[in-house]
């Protein structure tokens, strides 16, 4: 007791350990504070899923509803629509949908689970703008060689009647086919994979 | 009078801070014209400040009330209209000061040793003032601030691994919604503004700390009287400097007020005409195009194709295209900091950055064409050669030799 020496190494240990236990605690702290940003119940509740009534959509036309706030849409394909979208894979960026931007079921060339009905989210994958119906053929300001699909006003991404991105887009992926699944014939559910 | 400025200095160094801030702060003698903009672009704060704590006593941030609230102020607030155009055309005006700011630190080498720190604070304050012009944008609750918000944020999502969980962190939702603007508004009106102040005091502090640099871009402080201590080329901050960015304010408040009264929507580069507009999630504006003072960085965005389906590479030239600032006075290998003893390699280099900024700057604003996008990828190359042969073309210029006093040019 009566030396009066400085353990310099027992305080920069104390100084070390304390800091560390401080480091810790604030981490802690800052959990509610982060995770508060994320989306509360009532969100969550609204990004349930849809159900769309298919009986009321008729062939080549389009319905928007809405999921998790996003637009999807239900088309229902005339057979010369499916016919047109094997004529034009070397013109696509990734025809046989390799990157998954859908679930497994709908990796296919129509990209759904039945060939007539497909089923998208409408956001561009560029910067997520909404592209335009344009299912008509070759109209005067997409060119002659356009087989029906969407386009998107922003900047200029193309997509066929699958929804596939045209070469040259600056969109780099296909749309996002979300999972859904049949409830009936004529129910589709979307937000929830099929079993 | 004398008693209760004595009784203050023994509690609170008043005096002792006046004369180190104002009266007996030395700043060289021979400030120019770009001199200006430091001063004025605290006046612009001041004025956003004021005028934003006087639209909030209005707005509303909620996803269903925001854009009404807005009009509301616009017609039914005595005045309403009047703050609100101060704030849009104060926004602009910030950016329109901090540029010119900046070009100046480029022409007289402000950035250089020992004024590394003064010139980090200076691009953090811009960084931060691009946060606050983008949370505030969405305020109104207008197509363009909605898709605005939307295009930005899925920047975030394009980072790969945690890019989608980050973006939904961000908005609080899967889309750009009511959680979304309510954050932003406490962004925009509490959180970001105290940084900046922090900021700014930063970047004072330490430009009084190592004292102004000056168009000569030479040390004054190496000639000093023998007598007083005093910079022999300097002089007191005030009067004489006070007095000239007065001279500013009155000249900067004529052209604010006339583009507040006459053109506050600036043919639709302060306020988007989309803007008028209510948000609507499921409808898309024909051209998105940013707030003029971003369209430079969009543009580089646009610029960089997607590698391997991945967007990623164009956001992460964006983030570089700004941070870049950062590093600039470890890039600059010059024996000189002044442009008027510098080469001509300096000088052309500086002349295509700025071309290319410009002219990037008009790119954003238009639909993007094949043809534009390749004039594009060749600015955004001309953007980061600026940066990075720096080193070089600064260290092989041929420079003039630098006088030891401060010229009256």
């Amino acid at each position: 007791m009566s030396e009066m020496t400085v353990d310099n190494s027992k305080r920069r240990f104390l100084v070390a350990m304390s800091s560390a236990v401080g480091g810790v605690a604030a981490l802690g702290a800052a959990i509610p504070f982060v995770g508060s940003m994320m989306p509360s119940a009532r969100a969550l509740a609204a990004g349930a899923p849809v159900e769309v009534d298919l009986s009321k959509i008729e062939p080549g036309m389009k319905l928007d509803v809405e999921w998790r706030g996003k637009p999807v849409w239900v088309v229902r394909r005339t057979p010369e629509m499916l016919g047109l979208l094997a004529k034009h894979d070397d013109r696509l960026t990734d025809p046989a949908s390799e990157v998954p931007q859908q679930p497994d079921y709908c990796k296919n060339p129509n990209r759904s689970i039945k060939p007539e009905i497909f089923v998208v989210v409408g956001i561009c994958t560029h910067l997520g703008c909404a592209p335009t119906f344009r299912k008509e053929v070759g109209p005067a300001d997409l060119g002659a060689d356009w087989p029906g699909g969407w386009f998107c006003p922003c900047h200029g991404s193309r997509f066929d009647l699958a929804a596939r991105v045209f070469n040259g887009s600056p969109a780099p992926t296909n749309l996002v086919v979300p999972p859904h699944k049949y409830l009936s014939d004529s129910m589709v559910l979307i937000g929830e994979d099929q079993a | 009078m004398q008693k209760i400025l004595t009784w203050v200095d023994e509690r609170f160094p008043l005096t002792a801070t006046y004369k180190a801030h104002l009266a007996e702060y030395f700043a060289p003698k021979n400030f120019n014209f770009w001199y200006y903009f430091g001063s004025l672009a605290l006046l612009v704060l001041v004025i956003q400040i004021v005028s934003g704590i006087f639209l909030t006593m209005n707005y509303k941030p909620d996803a269903n009330l925001a854009f009404a609230s807005v009009e509301y102020i616009m017609r039914d607030v005595p005045y309403g209209w009047l703050i609100r155009y101060v704030h849009s055309t104060g926004a602009s005006a910030f950016f329109v000061v901090v540029y010119l700011h900046m070009f100046r630190g480029l022409l007289y080498g402000s950035y250089r040793k020992p004024r590394e720190l003064i010139w980090v604070f200076g691009v953090l304050i811009y960084l931060v003032l691009m946060g606050e012009a983008f949370f505030g944008y969405l305020l109104p609750w207008g197509q363009m601030s909605f898709w605005g918000a939307q295009v930005i944020v899925n920047l975030f999502a394009a980072v790969p691994i945690i890019g989608e969980d980050l973006s939904i962190w961000i908005r609080g939702d899967y889309v750009i919604s009511d959680a979304t603007l309510n954050r932003f508004f406490a962004f925009h009106v509490i959180a970001l503004p105290l940084v900046l102040i922090g900021l700014i005091a930063a970047h004072l502090v330490a430009l009084h700390e190592v004292g102004s640099n000056n168009p000569d871009g030479i040390d004054i402080k190496k000639h000093k009287d023998p007598v007083t201590h005093r910079p022999l080329d300097g002089i007191p901050f005030h009067p004489y400097y006070t007095v000239k960015d007065i001279l500013g304010v009155v000249v900067f408040l004529i052209v604010f007020s006339a583009i507040v009264f006459f053109a506050p929507e600036m043919g639709g580069y302060f306020l988007e005409y989309n803007n008028f507009i209510p948000a609507d999630p499921l409808k898309t504006p024909e051209h998105i195009a940013p707030v003029w003072y971003f369209t430079p960085y969009y543009a580089i965005l646009r610029a960089i194709p997607p590698v391997l389906g991945s967007q990623f590479p164009g956001v992460a030239a964006m983030g570089v295209a700004v941070l870049i600032f950062l590093a600039l006075p470890w890039l600059d290998r010059s024996p000189v900091r002044s442009i008027r003893y510098r080469g001509p390699k300096f000088k052309i280099a500086l002349t295509l950055f700025v071309i290319s900024f410009i002219w990037l700057g008009v790119l954003g604003v238009l639909p993007s064409t094949p043809a534009r996008t390749v004039i594009a990828q060749v600015l955004t190359v001309v953007y980061f050669a600026f940066f990075f042969l720096m080193p070089w073309y600064t260290k092989n210029d041929t420079t003039k030799p630098v006088p030891e006093r401060v010229t009256d040019k």
